[in-house]
């Protein structure tokens, strides 16, 4: 099969790969007809993320058609056209018996402090990803649902990861009615928290951001403010202002590892990876929200230490709230307001790319190019 | 303004926010909420074990040092090789998640694993290509300077093109070192 591989920092290529194999009963071989790249996808293409090993496959938002099942898979059939959850989980670990399906203690060996994610490095269990033509599925009768008719192919990728972490990060900032919500990134994971803020009743909803196309988006897709951080010699005394000198109730990181805005803090982390990340975004946070605020950290960050502002965050008496997504928990009331028009994917699509140009893919994505702001992969075999 | 106990007017009311937004205040109670509480029992997962079936170990599988044992499934991307995978092996060995060595040695052996898979790929009919590789050539046809304008990234991106060729400058010098002192010990 043709399968996008990581060639080193900066470097990947399309390759012929062995098909996926059943490894474990419970497993499903997906033949994958749209793919997503992630934000968290540059991580690993940039070298950040521990044990990245060349030669491996990315790709954690996919939707295919399943192509085969292993012997104890009851809830799928060969042909069932499925949306995957980035998680990999058992469903009955002490974490996933409490809906913790993102810290799933069953299907990671490398690490306990995360769970299993499908092509994204041997510190989330070194899976293969879905930039590829066929991806393997452990636990088919857990993560993978049948893709409603009414869906759009689209629409359902989206649901795989971007649209369910944005969402959930709106959760995890405790949103009540009339809050003012900063939202840190106008990426697909920033727009969806803000989008996804309105639902949860805020009064205001402000994107933060340095590129123009992301957050004329913010305003037509997210109905939001929004702020350019370039604009401003400092973004926290802005959004201070902004909020009447209270600061925001609540504040969503949706920048994560490799956040610009303080130069040292991301050559440190991005380039020289001494920092799991880069914090810079989620210090803004930490001094843009009000005291007794809550921040959403939605951003993903490497498992080595990063520079974060502590103190300012006990003092204030803020709440820290974070994890990854459970994605599967989300989908029921997702679904719902998709059907009723709350909200549209698709809209933040911008680039559809045949696999075999994927390494431009990604440059455009990693450079921000042509106002990239959420590129589709598809496979040739689709 | 914070001085005083009154929280500063919001600009519009929620019925304007209603009307203007799609689903405007959908999901206003918290408790009613996908993911409230946070920890909940009972969910039905699909699932059908109490314990998954272990899969089936081919070759030595790393593991951390914080688990009790190997997960029931795992990752069979890319086994261990060579002087990263040497590298690899005794960081999980070792040293647990808690521990900066741990990681700080995974990242130095994606660095030799990089090394490695360049200079083995020399010896293939498909030896890396950086320029391919690397997308760049990409760069023409969108739009490479006005997609720019404005950006704060833009002042170090030149450590980009540093990071990609590095490694291509560094083992070129080295494997010049070494060929031209075997050239030296030959003639002497």
């Amino acid at each position: 099969m043709r399968a996008m591989v990581y060639r080193g920092p900066y470097k990947i290529r399309v390759e012929e790969k062995d098909l996926p194999l059943i490894e474990h009963p419970n497993d499903a071989i997906v033949r994958v007809t749209t793919a997503a790249i992630c934000g968290s996808d540059l991580h690993l293409y940039h070298g950040l993320m521990p044990d990245t090993r060349v030669g491996s496959t990315f790709g954690h938002e996919f939707v295919g058609v399943v192509h085969e099942v292993g012997p104890s898979v009851r809830n799928l059939s060969v042909g069932d056209r499925v949306m995957v959850p980035f998680n990999i989980y058992c469903g009955t670990c002490y974490f996933c018996a409490r809906g913790l399906y993102s810290n799933c203690h069953n299907v990671n060996p490398n690490a306990t402090a995360v769970g299993g994610i499908y092509g994204y490095s041997h510190t989330t269990g070194g899976y293969d990803g879905a930039q590829a033509e066929y991806v393997r599925v452990p636990f088919a009768d857990v993560g993978p649902t049948i893709v409603p008719d009414w869906m759009d192919e689209e629409d359902a990728v989206l649901c795989t990861d971007a649209l369910a972490t944005g969402y959930f990060g709106a959760q995890l900032a405790d949103i009540a009615e009339g809050d003012v919500v900063v939202v840190f990134g106008a990426g697909p994971v920033g727009l969806f928290a803000a989008r996804s803020a309105w639902l949860m009743g805020a009064g205001r909803v402000i994107v933060v951001d340095h590129i123009e196309d992301r957050l004329e988006m913010a305003r037509s897709f997210a109905y939001a403010e929004t702020v350019n951080f370039t604009q401003h010699k400092d973004i926290v005394v802005e959004m201070k202002r902004t909020t009447g000198w209270l600061g925001a109730d609540r504040v969503i990181d949706a920048v994560g590892a490799e956040a610009d805005g303080h130069l040292l803090q991301h050559v440190t982390s991005a380039k020289l990876k001494l920092q799991g990340g880069s914090p810079v975004a989620l210090n803004w946070a930490i001094d843009s929200v009000r005291k007794g605020g809550t921040v959403s950290v939605m951003g993903a960050y490497g498992p080595i230490f990063s520079a974060v502002k502590f103190g300012d965050a006990m003092n204030k008496g803020l709440t820290l709230r974070m994890n990854q997504a459970p994605v599967k928990r989300q989908w029921p009331r997702l679904f719902e307001h998709m059907r009723n028009g709350y909200l549209t994917p698709s809209d933040i699509v911008t680039h559809r790319i045949p696999l075999e140009h994927i390494a431009e893919g990604y440059h455009i994505f990693s450079a921000k190019l042509d106002g990239c702001i959420k590129p589709l992969v598809v496979p040739g075999a689709a | 303004m914070p001085y005083t106990a009154d929280k500063p007017p919001l600009p519009e009311t929620p019925e304007q926010l209603r009307a203007r937004i799609p689903g405007w205040g959908a999901d206003l109670d918290p408790a009613d909420r996908p993911s409230s509480p946070r920890e909940v029992r009972g969910l039905k997962t699909g699932a059908h074990w109490d314990l998954p079936e272990q899969q089936e170990e081919h070759q030595p599988r790393e593991r951390s040092i914080e688990h009790a044992r190997l997960t029931p499934v795992f990752g069979t991307s890319v086994p261990l090789k060579g002087l990263s995978g040497v590298v690899r092996r005794y960081a999980y060995e070792r040293f647990s998640e808690a521990r900066a060595a741990h990681w700080l040695l995974l990242i130095a052996a994606d660095r030799v694993d990089a090394v490695e898979s360049h200079l083995a790929s020399l010896f293939t009919r498909r030896p890396d290509n950086p320029l391919t590789e690397t997308g760049v050539l990409a760069e023409p046809s969108y739009h490479p300077v006005r997609s720019r304008a404005g950006r704060v990234d833009v002042r170090h991106q030149i450590l980009d093109p540093v990071i990609v060729v590095g490694p291509w400058v560094l083992a070129g010098v080295v494997v010049y070192r070494r060929v031209r002192a075997m050239v030296r010990r030959a003639r002497t």
